[in-house]
């Protein structure tokens, strides 16, 4: 018979509930059987696990990867994909339909969810194509992709050029209670461009993407939310426009959510000078303006962005070792998100349950999948962090098989210790 | 006397001694030109890899004529695209060059940054003779050496560069050695070819060509690439050449002694008339002239300084 299992000692943060206190956590039966004071004695039949000095939370979640699989196994598989997230203390990621063949129909979903079961690691949630071929016009089997396990529907990597387009998704989508991401780029305005427009892209000679190409979108995207009532959900905001649109249109009852990556609060597009042009600060939308960092930093504090999300895009040396401006946009992050964003509870711009609300309850929240909480009877998916932890990040050793990253050597502070999908640890 | 740079992979981080190191140099290596029997074993036995991404025939010509005056052997690399049309990486071609052992390499291409990973990845010495729309030193350095020759000075001119700013890596390396060199520099041309920013490099902007060129003592104009006139940036060659070319009429407003340069190839009518182009203030000619005499300066100071033969 299977035993219960004690997470004991630790800090038990679970904004779900309300919660950071020090707390002990039972599972049983994959299950969260009970939160227990720490001075409760530890009954028999248990198998206790120190936390001391850890926070224990609900699972984290990564609702924006891409996987690669099928069709760029070279650059990662579901399987590899899967490790990458155990280790950077993820127990679920949904993963975009932007593979080769894409997610566009229940065949490919339905081979991502046997994968991602084979792999026995992190639930992995498909993401379905919103329209066939992620070609912008007709749309995807969607309530199919439904039946099969697609929790929302995304051209990801492509915008949906055509408004008539995107208003009927939205409309049809809500008829399925499906959420539709928004990948908010007007390309028109970003055509060409390697990296954000500004006095960065005109010293380095590089043709700008302004912010305006995503705040257009963002707008539009907001307007048609409204104008059908359908759930909206915009993928890696970065402008400090886009998260005022998000804030106004929040308030005035929207259903918008919006989630950021940790590079938006991390870097700016200084860093592409620093780092002379290296491709890895090469990502769509490109890294902004220092008073952009700042606004991702304050829509965190503030609720404005719902969640924290990677946007895990692996790409091996032959996108990647080219020139800037041929180089193919997107950097890996499962293995860094976590240490990325604990910077901002070290630096005190969140606090711990804000942090867990973002990169758990958000995104299960905004997903509908299960996660996100301890309450006693939920699943037993749980992080566990210590915070202090120093390490020193070094991508050849990373589950991921690729390395475009650039935060190759930054010392960061906190990793994920452990990792329980429904109380199996798989890290 | 050497550089305290390896590479001259733009003016933006050069010092003002470096740069009169340069031009001191091209002045001594100039009369070279002059002789009977253009050459001097400098370089002898060196390797100069002309490595052109994009396609350039005066710029590689200079750089050749450059390197064989001073007896480097002197090969031409010409790619017509980017190495990733042949399967490779830029990266490949760049550890393929250097394991032929070159002594230096002048790189061309169509990539802003191209040049710098090169230079990450290969221990020789590169000088970048143009990268997309970043810099094109060796163009500024020889623009100086005009300057200087002409006016006797660069400190405390005032330098208009009028054209497409958005898209220029001369622009850029001009700003960049101009101003460290004691010059203003003011920028002209429409809002759409004027990048943003650009006053942080250190530029100043106008829109209208009559208010810069009063005060000039340099009147550089660009050449504008003629696919641009189709009208995204602006209506037509035919109101680019009106509101922004310099003709004899804007040549009235001018100083008395002003210099009219272009980095060439000129469009004859439209960025700049051919009474101007063939008139008086021009120098287009002398900058030719001097792009030899200065990538003389560079490869020896870069491949053949004695410091190097030492080491």
């Amino acid at each position: 018979m299977e035993m219960r299992t004690l997470i004991k000692g630790g800090r038990l943060v679970d904004p779900s509930q309300g919660l950071d206190e020090a707390r002990d956590l039972l599972m049983d039966k994959g299950r969260i059987e009970a939160i227990l004071d720490p001075s409760s004695k530890v009954t028999t039949g248990v198998k206790v696990v120190e936390a001391e000095g850890c926070l224990v939370v609900p699972g984290l979640i990564d609702m924006h990867v891409h996987l690669r699989e099928p069709g760029h196994e070279y650059k990662e598989t579901i399987a590899s994909g899967a490790a990458a997230a155990a280790a950077g203390g993820f127990v679920a990621v949904a993963c975009m339909a932007n593979t080769k063949p894409c997610n566009d129909c229940a065949a490919v979903t339905d081979y991502i969810i046997e994968k991602a079961k084979a792999a026995k690691l992190v639930h992995v949630y498909p993401i379905g194509a919103a329209t066939a071929g992620l070609l912008g016009e007709g749309m995807a089997e969607i309530a199919d992709l439904k039946e099969h396990g697609c929790v929302a529907v995304s051209d990801d990597g492509r915008p949906i050029v055509n408004a008539e387009v995107a208003r009927r998704l939205l409309e049809y989508c809500k008829g399925f209670d499906l959420p539709v991401i928004s990948h908010p780029e007007d390309l028109n305005l970003s055509a060409g461009g390697a990296m954000h427009e500004g006095y960065v892209s005109t010293q380095l000679g590089l043709q700008g993407i302004p912010a305006a190409a995503e705040e257009v979108m963002v707008a539009r995207d907001i307007l048609l939310a409204e104008l059908t009532g359908a759930r909206l959900h915009l993928a890696h905001v970065s402008t400090a426009g886009s998260i005022r649109l998000v804030r106004e249109a929040k308030a005035r009852g929207v259903a918008v959510t919006c989630e950021t990556a940790p590079h938006y609060f991390t870097l700016t597009h200084e860093a592409v000078r620093d780092l002379d042009y290296h491709t890895s600060a090469k990502m769509n939308p490109p890294l902004r303006t220092e008073e952009d960092r700042a606004a991702v930093v304050q829509g965190l504090r503030d609720g404005a962005i719902d969640a924290i999300a990677s946007d895990h895009a692996p790409h091996s040396s032959v996108e990647k070792d080219v020139e800037f401006s041929l180089a193919m946009n997107g950097i890996i992050g499962l293995e860094t998100s976590l240490g990325l964003s604990l910077r901002l509870v070290h630096e005190g711009w969140l606090n711990y349950g804000q942090l867990v609300e973002r990169m758990s309850c958000g995104p299960a929240r905004i997903l509908g999948i299960p996660g996100g909480t301890l309450k006693p009877g939920s699943p037993a998916h749980v992080t566990v962090i210590d915070p202090n932890q120093e390490w020193t990040v070094d991508a050849a050793q990373f589950q991921s098989k690729s390395r475009n990253s650039p935060f190759q050597g930054w010392k960061l502070k906190g990793r994920a210790t452990q990792v329980w999908v429904e109380g199996k640890r798989i890290l | 006397m050497a550089l305290s740079v390896k590479h001259m992979l733009g003016l933006e981080h050069v010092e003002r001694e470096d740069i009169e190191t340069i031009l001191d140099t091209a002045a001594s290596l100039q009369e070279i030109s002059y002789r009977p029997v253009k050459k001097v074993p400098t370089l002898r036995g060196k390797t100069q890899v002309n490595l052109f991404f994009e396609a350039s025939t005066r710029t590689r010509t200079s750089f050749e004529i450059a390197g064989k005056r001073l007896s480097a052997d002197v090969v031409n690399f010409t790619a017509s695209a980017s190495s990733l049309s042949k399967g490779e990486t830029l990266a490949d071609t760049a550890r393929n060059i250097w394991a032929m052992r070159p002594d230096i390499l002048v790189v061309r291409h169509a990539a802003a940054g191209a040049p710098h990973l090169l230079a990450k990845l290969m221990d020789t010495p590169i000088i970048n003779a143009g990268d997309g729309a970043h810099e094109h030193p060796t163009q500024a350095l020889l623009d100086l050496f005009t300057v200087r020759e002409k006016k006797g000075k660069i400190d405390g001119l005032k330098l208009v560069i009028a054209g497409d700013i958005a898209h220029s890596r001369v622009a850029r390396s001009n700003i960049y050695g101009f101003t460290k060199m004691g010059a203003e520099v003011w920028v002209v041309g429409p809002p759409t070819l004027i990048p943003p920013g650009i006053e942080r490099l250190g530029a100043r902007v106008s829109y209208r060509l009559e208010d810069a060129i009063p005060e000039a003592d340099v009147i550089m104009m660009l050449r504008i690439q003629l696919e641009r006139g189709a009208g995204s940036l602006f209506p037509s060659l035919r109101e680019y050449a009106i509101r922004f070319g310099l003709n004899s009429a804007r040549m009235r407003l001018a100083k008395p002694g002003a210099l009219v340069m272009h980095p060439g190839p000129i469009n004859r009518g439209v960025e700049i008339s051919p009474e101007v182009a063939d008139g008086p203030y021009s120098v287009i000619l002398d900058q030719v002239e001097a792009g030899v005499a200065v990538r003389m300066a560079l490869l020896y100071l870069l491949c053949g300084g004695s410091e190097h033969e030492n080491a």
